[in-house]
């Protein structure tokens, strides 16, 4: 079991490797970045003086080398547009994502999951039908839409919620939540439930096509012969069943919702991350698009080691060693 | 299990031979070709059969749309500020009624929308069809071909996939800049490899089947093996996948235009309308976003049932 | 047409007349469509046919299985006192695992793969009764050892792919005896084993059987596995019934063309060396059924006559529906 863990996490930091060399090159090779921090009409010596002091003028895989060693050191450069450590800028707008990003995945699973099951199991009444309109729905709107529409009723014409921006925050192991505050949630609400609602229909569509397929199997038929309660069935084999795609969609989907959080942050000028790239990628401010991507290639190669030790948990004959 | 037809009789009285056979009775419909019979329990689904249609009837007014739109959006000559930000219904300088209302810039709403839909569908469908193209072939390439060459490409497929898709499009959009080969190339981009992953995945579950293992035996030449026998058994996914990714596409290209990228101002997409608009939905000025938002997800909405209906239709695990 | 009763027993399970269909897109298929034997108490039943007779349909329509979108249109299944074709669904679950137990062709596909042996077993014991874990324990050791699998304790915590195909029908075998049923419904449960393992599984199912004097109503396409197993034999074609009767007479002198051509082609009642001889055509589609004898397509003595469908004709202790049988009772 050791040497299996070890074994991903060395595969692991080999593609985290991988996507740092591709993100530097995609990044700095394309366009000239120079022009972001010097306006075109400066004096030659600034420029060669700037170039020199960013180290522009080196060949790029030098660059790459030197980015690489301040990477591993912690140092993600200085942003071209704030002036500040990339590293600071990023972990004081990550709370703000992770919140927002976690309430909404949780929701989705928790609320999705059970419907989806409901929708596999009896998947012609009308409940199931509905369910199944609504998640087509949800599926299909472009996140960025519903958000306007959320903003449009709930703040604009009802006003019972906030249009935009975080609520008050207290702090939790040192970093600061705005959840734990009454005012936060209201806050919270909007973007959390904008962001929410693909998943959601997600979660249900898949939740109802697992379901429906483990119903049709002979495990159900024999749990069935053996005089076992559909409650029980639904519980305890088709529940176990399911978890495993679902899990694995869940931490996937997690690190494509903390993506996504870049429109709805957009739209309801959430202080995340993901406003944070938005606006880099507007101004070129390269060290922080770069941080950015290797930030999120991390996070996708952990999460992908962590899904893949849950699905051996949940799913015995994936257990190395584990054949007869 | 004698379901053989080999005539090998038991022993046979001879005057029992040559007698009258019961005809069966015609009882249910004679066999029908697989695509008409799909074709039949497709037509079963009432909702996905009227978002057919929703589809069709969108995709032809948009194809039709610089013959049956009043005016042509993108002409700037044609616009008059003195129309901008007016309500439906509104009757412009150019003697015609305004039915969904104008813009920011006076352009006429519904021809705006038209016009924006026909980009939305062609960046959906080139995005589609290339990334359908590149992504089967490296996915039956690596299926076929096996050895290093399938770990490569498939770990960089699956590298690639569980990289949010809007990530890579963003990044790619502001890095190539505007226009509609940028966009399309990042929508490709974010989108081959679940096409790769389909076809791979349909392809090796051919390639091991017995009946290929015997084709190569014989030696059937490669290519005549890959488009007769495996191609034929990976198109099924590759359709749902398909429908799925063009809604997608025209959804990824719809929220990177409100966010700014992908296609120039001249060309407005159905995205940057609404973002155009966005500042007007406090004031009372609705109309600027919320149509061309409806037109948009009516079309993707549609294409995902018909994607929906044909995903059930093609799924083995859910026949009886 | 009835399975003759031993004489002096009470039948256990009399069906009568089933019918079940099934209401597909593309028809109706009258998968059984008037079935009629009896079980009685520790007699073993031998149901034979082809895939698509409607065998296995018959063993699902018994316990309630049968799903959309097929169901019993016609006919009783009277097991106990109650006729189990009108039980409420509340009322089918208690007989089913409890009363009645059913096993299936292939365990790698009804045991569920990410829960171990002693869970499922646990479920199933608990559907019917509530005991101590202790209890559950004690009694799932006992039933595991009496199908004959060494050190049970280990494998309660086995997965089922941890064992092989023999070990895990044993398994499925044991949670069909966990409540002592009256009636085991088994189908085809060899035919995914290796041929060794078959004959271990058929000769330690007989024993239990005759041990706790419990009934089987055993489903098969092979008359040989059957002929050593079951006391009666009832042969199904097309959904229909073809002839029953006691298993040596049946063999000794099958009176049916179907069941004639079925036993002349068991390679072990044929010389070495000649071709197999083989019954002419094939099983018809349920869906395009003419009206008279379903199997006169395929038959070397119909006549006319058989464009009208034969009645079943019970004389003595065996049954026929046939126009023209052949030769004379034994």
């Amino acid at each position: 079991m050791l040497g299996f863990i070890i074994q991903r996490l060395l595969q692991a930091a080999l593609v985290m490797l991988a996507m740092s060399a591709l993100v530097f090159v995609g990044v700095y090779a394309i366009g000239n970045p120079i022009d972001v921090i010097i306006s075109p009409d400066a004096t030659q010596d600034i420029r060669a003086q700037a170039i020199a002091r960013y180290g522009l003028d080196r060949p790029l895989w030098e660059q790459y080398f030197v980015f690489l060693g301040n990477l591993l050191r912690g140092d993600l450069g200085r942003s071209f547009l704030f002036g500040m450590p990339v590293l600071d800028l990023i972990l004081s707008r990550l709370p703000a994502t992770l919140e927002l990003t976690l309430i909404a995945v949780l929701a989705a699973t928790l609320i999705g999951v059970p419907l989806g099951i409901y929708a596999g199991y009896r998947p012609d009444s009308a409940a199931a039908k509905a369910i199944m309109t609504f998640s087509i729905v949800g599926f299909s709107v472009p996140t960025f839409w519903i958000g306007l529409i959320l903003i449009l009723t709930f703040a604009v014409s009802l006003g019972w919620l906030p249009a935009g921006s975080r609520g008050p925050t207290r702090e939790l192991f040192g970093v600061q939540w705005s959840f734990l505050t009454a005012e936060g949630w209201k806050h919270l609400a909007l973007p959390a439930l904008n962001l929410s609602l693909f998943k959601f229909a997600m979660m249900i569509r898949l939740a109802r096509a697992g379901t429906r397929e483990i119903m049709l199997t002979d495990t159900v038929k024999f749990a069935r012969a053996a005089g076992l309660a559909e409650s029980t069935i639904l519980r305890r084999h088709v529940l176990k069943l399911i978890s495993i795609p679902i899990v694995t969609v869940f931490g996937l989907e997690f690190g494509s919702t903390l993506a996504f959080a870049v429109v709805t942050e957009t739209i309801f000028s959430w202080p995340g991350i993901g406003k944070l790239i938005i606006d880099a990628i507007n101004s070129l401010d390269r060290p922080v698009m770069v941080a950015y991507l290797v930030l999120v290639a991390a996070l996708f190669v952990t999460i992908n080691v962590v899904v893949d030790l849950v699905y051996a948990l949940l799913d015995p004959r994936l257990r190395p060693g584990a054949r007869a | 299990m004698s379901d053989t037809s080999v005539q090998t009789p038991v022993s046979v009285p001879a005057e029992s031979l040559g007698t009258a056979m019961p005809a069966p009775a015609p009882s249910a419909a004679a066999p029908v070709s697989p695509l008409r019979a799909a074709w039949a329990e497709f037509r079963e689904n009432r909702i996905a059969l009227a978002a057919l249609v929703v589809v069709f009837v969108i995709v032809g007014l948009a194809a039709l749309a610089p013959w049956i739109t009043p005016q042509d959006p993108y002409d700037i000559a044609n616009l008059s500020l003195m129309d901008a930000r007016r309500p439906p219904g509104y009757v412009g300088s150019g003697g015609y009624t305004h039915w969904i209302g104008t813009d920011a810039n006076g352009r006429d709403l519904l021809s705006a929308i038209l016009y924006g839909l026909r980009i939305s569908i062609q960046m959906g469908m080139m995005a589609g069809t290339v990334a359908l193209l590149i992504g089967t072939t490296l996915g039956i390439s690596a299926a076929y071909v096996g050895g290093r060459v399938e770990t490569v490409i498939m770990r960089i497929v699956d590298l690639q996939l569980s990289f949010p898709a809007i990530l890579l499009a963003l990044v790619l959009s502001a890095l190539l800049g505007q226009g509609k080969a940028q966009l399309i190339t990042a929508l490709v981009a974010a989108q081959y490899a679940y096409f790769a992953r389909t076809a791979y995945g349909a392809a090796s579950a051919e390639r091991r089947k017995d009946y290929v293992e015997a084709a190569l035996a014989v030696p059937l030449s490669g290519r005549r093996i890959v488009f007769r026998h495996i191609l034929p058994n990976v198109m099924p996914p590759l359709i749902v996948v398909a429908t799925v990714q063009v809604a997608s596409s025209i959804s990824l290209e719809a929220t990177l235009s409100f966010l700014g990228l992908g296609l120039p101002v001249t060309e407005p997409s159905l995205g940057m309308l609404i973002a155009n608009g966005f500042q007007y939905m406090m004031s009372g000025r609705y109309w600027i976003s919320i149509y061309p938002g409806i037109a948009l997800i009516i079309l993707i909405v549609a294409i995902n049932l018909v994607g929906d209906q044909v995903r059930d239709q093609f799924n083995p695990r859910l026949k009886r | 047409m009835t399975s003759p009763l031993p004489d002096g027993s009470q039948p256990l399970l009399t069906v009568d007349n089933l019918a079940t269909h099934f209401f597909t897109r593309a028809g109706v298929v009258k998968a059984v469509d008037g079935v009629s034997f009896s079980i009685a108490k520790g007699r073993v039943l031998g149901l034979v046919g082809e895939s698509g007779s409607g065998k296995t349909v018959t063993g699902y329509s018994i316990l309630g299985l049968v799903d959309a979108p097929g169901r019993i249109v016609g006919g009783s299944i009277q097991f106990e006192g109650r006729d189990l074709a009108k039980l409420s669904p509340e009322e089918m679950r208690r007989i089913r695992g409890k009363r009645i137990s059913m096993v299936f062709q292939d365990a790698t596909a009804t045991l569920n793969a990410v829960l171990s042996v002693g869970e499922q077993m646990a479920l199933a014991i608990r559907a019917h009764e509530n005991v101590s874990d202790r209890a559950v324990r004690a009694l799932a050791l006992e039933t595991l050892a009496k199908v004959g699998i060494p050190d049970p304790a280990s494998r309660l915590k086995a997965y089922p792919h941890q064992l092989s195909g023999g070990m895990r029908q044993r398994v499925a075998i044991a949670i069909a005896l966990l409540h002592r049923p009256a009636l085991i419904i088994a189908d085809e449960p060899t035919t995914a084993l290796d041929v060794s393992v078959q004959a271990q599984i058929i000769h330690e199912m007989r024993e239990l059987v005759r041990m706790s004097d419990t009934a089987m109503l055993w489903i098969t396409h092979d008359l040989a596995t059957v002929s050593s197993l079951a006391d009666d034999i009832i042969v199904m074609y097309a959904g229909k019934t073809v002839e029953a009767g006691p298993t040596r007479a049946i063999l000794k002198n099958p009176r049916h063309p179907y069941t004639r051509g079925l036993l002349d082609s068991v390679p072990s009642r044929n010389p070495r060396g000649l071709m197999l001889p083989q019954i002419p055509g094939s099983t018809p589609s349920l869906l395009r059924l003419g009206g008279g004898c379903a199997f006169a397509p395929r038959c070397a003595f119909a006549t006319a006559a058989c464009t009208t469908a034969p009645e079943a004709v019970t004389e003595d202790v065996r049954s026929l529906r046939c126009h023209h049988p052949l030769g004379q009772a034994a």
